[in-house]
Order: C-alpha cells, then sequence, then structure tokens
C-alpha cells in the first residue's frame, strides 16, 4: 500500500519532473554566467523555487544586500504561504510534525496543483513520490544546463526560457474552462497584471510584489462573488 | 561576498514561508470566504505571473506572444504538461528564426 502510494505519485509528477528538467536547463545556461556550475545546482537543490531563483541570479549579480535578497525572496514565494495554507487544511490529521517539515520543502506552484487536484485523500508515500521526482528533475537539470551553458548557441537558450510559462498556462487552462469562477479568477489577474506592467506608476512596482498584489485582489474578488459550497472542499 | 551565503538566505527564507503556514495551521478553516479565496489563489497566481510576463521573456514580443498562443492553444487541446511547454519552446526559436532570416 505504501511503496503503491509513493509510485503513484511519482507517476503523477513525472511530467512535471520533465517539465522543471527543461526549464532548469534554461535556469542552468542563464546562471552560469554568475555563479559556478556547483553553486547553480546546489541553489536549486536547497530552493526548487523558478521564479524566486531567477530573481536570485539578479540579486547575486548585482552583489546586492543580504537583506535585499530576503525580501526579494520574501514577495515573490508569499505566494507558497497561500499554497502551504491551502495544502494544510487537505492533508488533514493524519500528518504529523516531521511529515508536514518534510513535505513543506517540496510545495511549488505545480506540486501543490497536484496535491489539490488528487480526489482521494492524500498519503505520505504518495506527497514523498509527488516532491522528489520534481526535485530530481529540476537540480538534474540545472546540472546538465549549465555544463551546457556554454556550448548552446542563445537562440536555443531563450526558447527554453519560455518553458516555464507553457506549463503555467498547462496547468490553468483545464480549470479555467472546467470552472467559471477560476475562469474569471484568471482573467481578472490578467488584467491586473497587465496593469502593473503597463500602467505608468504601477509598473515601478516591484514585479514580484505586483504578483502578489494580483494574485491576493483577483482571489478575493471571487470569493465574494462565488463563494465554494460549505460542504465540499475548499479545492474543489 | 560568497554567493553560498546568498543561497543559504534564499533557501532558509523559502524554507519558512513554506514550512510555517503547513506547520502551525492545522485546524480546518471553517470561515467560507478564507476557503473561497484559497480556492483561487492558485489560478490567479499562475495566470499573473505568466501574462504578460511571457512577452517580455524572449528576444521579441512577438516571439513570446507566439510562444503564448501555441501553449493556450495546446493546452485547450488538452495536451500534457511537458507537450505544451515544448511546443512553446519550439514555437520561439521557430518565430526567432524566420524573424532573423527576414
Amino acid at each position: 500500500m505504501k511503496r503503491k502510494e509513493y509510485w503513484l505519485g511519482v507517476r503523477d509528477s513525472l511530467p512535471v519532473g520533465i517539465g522543471y528538467f527543461a526549464v532548469s536547463f534554461g535556469f542552468g545556461v542563464a546562471a552560469v554566467g554568475t555563479v559556478s556550475v556547483v553553486q547553480a545546482t546546489v541553489m536549486s537543490l536547497t530552493n526548487l523555487t523558478s521564479a524566486g531563483q531567477f530573481a536570485a541570479i539578479g540579486v547575486i549579480a548585482a552583489a546586492s544586500s543580504l537583506w535585499i535578497m530576503l525580501l526579494t525572496q520574501l514577495v515573490i514565494n508569499s505566494r507558497y504561504a497561500l499554497m502551504s495554507l491551502a495544502l494544510s487544511q487537505k492533508l488533514g490529521k493524519k500528518f504529523g510534525l516531521f511529515q508536514r517539515l518534510v513535505i513543506a520543502f517540496f510545495n511549488t506552484d505545480e506540486i501543490f496543483a497536484l496535491a489539490m487536484q488528487r480526489p482521494v485523500p492524500l498519503t505520505v508515500p504518495y506527497m514523498v513520490g509527488l516532491g522528489l521526482t520534481p526535485l530530481i528533475g529540476w537540480t538534474g537539470g540545472t546540472l546538465l544546463g549549465a555544463l551546457a551553458g556554454d556550448i548552446l548557441p542563445t537562440s536555443v537558450s531563450t526558447a527554453l526560457g519560455v518553458a516555464l510559462y507553457g506549463m503555467f498556462v498547462a496547468i490553468v487552462v483545464p480549470q479555467a474552462v472546467e470552472s467559471k469562477p477560476k475562469r474569471i479568477a484568471a482573467l481578472l489577474a490578467a488584467v491586473l497584471s497587465c496593469l502593473f506592467t503597463w500602467f505608468p506608476w504601477l509598473k515601478t512596482v516591484d514585479s514580484g510584489l505586483a504578483i502578489v498584489i494580483c494574485t491576493v485582489i483577483a482571489a478575493a474578488i471571487c470569493a465574494v462573488l462565488f463563494p465554494v459550497e460549505d460542504t465540499e472542499e475548499a479545492s474543489e | 561576498m560568497s554567493p553560498y551565503i546568498y543561497i543559504l538566505v534564499m533557501a532558509i527564507t523559502t524554507y519558512l514561508i513554506r514550512m510555517i503556514p503547513l506547520v502551525f495551521f492545522r485546524k480546518e478553516i471553517k470561515n467560507r470566504f478564507i476557503r473561497s479565496f484559497l480556492a483561487y489563489v492558485p489560478c490567479a497566481c499562475l495566470t499573473a505571473m505568466t501574462f504578460p510576463a511571457i512577452l517580455y521573456s524572449t528576444n521579441a514580443v512577438i516571439s513570446g506572444a507566439v510562444a503564448l498562443t501555441v501553449a493556450l492553444i495546446t493546452a485547450l487541446c488538452k495536451r500534457s504538461l511537458v507537450t505544451v511547454a515544448a511546443l512553446s519552446c519550439a514555437a520561439v526559436f521557430a518565430t526567432e528564426l524566420i524573424i532573423r532570416l527576414l
């Protein structure tokens, strides 16, 4: 049972692991100009976050203070706090302190999405399987990308840079097709995000902070307009 | 300063952001607004991160737009995560190749 659950987790997250490999390959290619191959790999192994790591390379390249690094990560990755909060609800009482300490490390956008959409209750081996495969893909991709960084032409590395966005689209679209409130949440977030990109004054707001503001406003409006049913899971 | 110190700071920050809500907020949330809010966070967050940033992630806005279009169409056709991502990358590569040839 435990083994089966673990392998179910591995199976479900295999596409994410492969996707992470492709995306982090792009990260490795880009990072190796600023940090060493080993440093880029260690960063992926210990952080497992796409947007935060991309931003961190900029912070290190600019030799900014550690406070800037802390703030950047805090802002860009604050969405994980919301996701962990939602995931905490879904985990239920079976998960103890140690298990939660371990699972917390793997809570990325995609692993979170997979965990939340599982129709049956989550188990510890399932969550470990779900998290380890993407971690291996993410770290391995970074290592190979950093090693290949000097060899690959820029046309290839630029193209690899959109892999992350492609994945995000692939996660959002099926949910938006299925649920009208989620469709509206996505549309609202897109409109707000455009304002923060193009509107005078608003576009001076830090891009990581802008993502947080757009997310909170869009989700709050939809929560008022379309409250979830009392009996069903918040994830449905 | 060694990049390892930066990496340590970011790793600890990111872990704490993920860990604290998961460990310390275990009771079931009864508030309907908060439950609804949390249900809509993933869709809103991923969309805000993707659009319009994807347009500026490549060498030209047009190749970013083509990548987005390809991603939307293939995702609507229910293709897998990896397929959608791979085809978006291919779209950028092809578009920028055409731009250079023109």
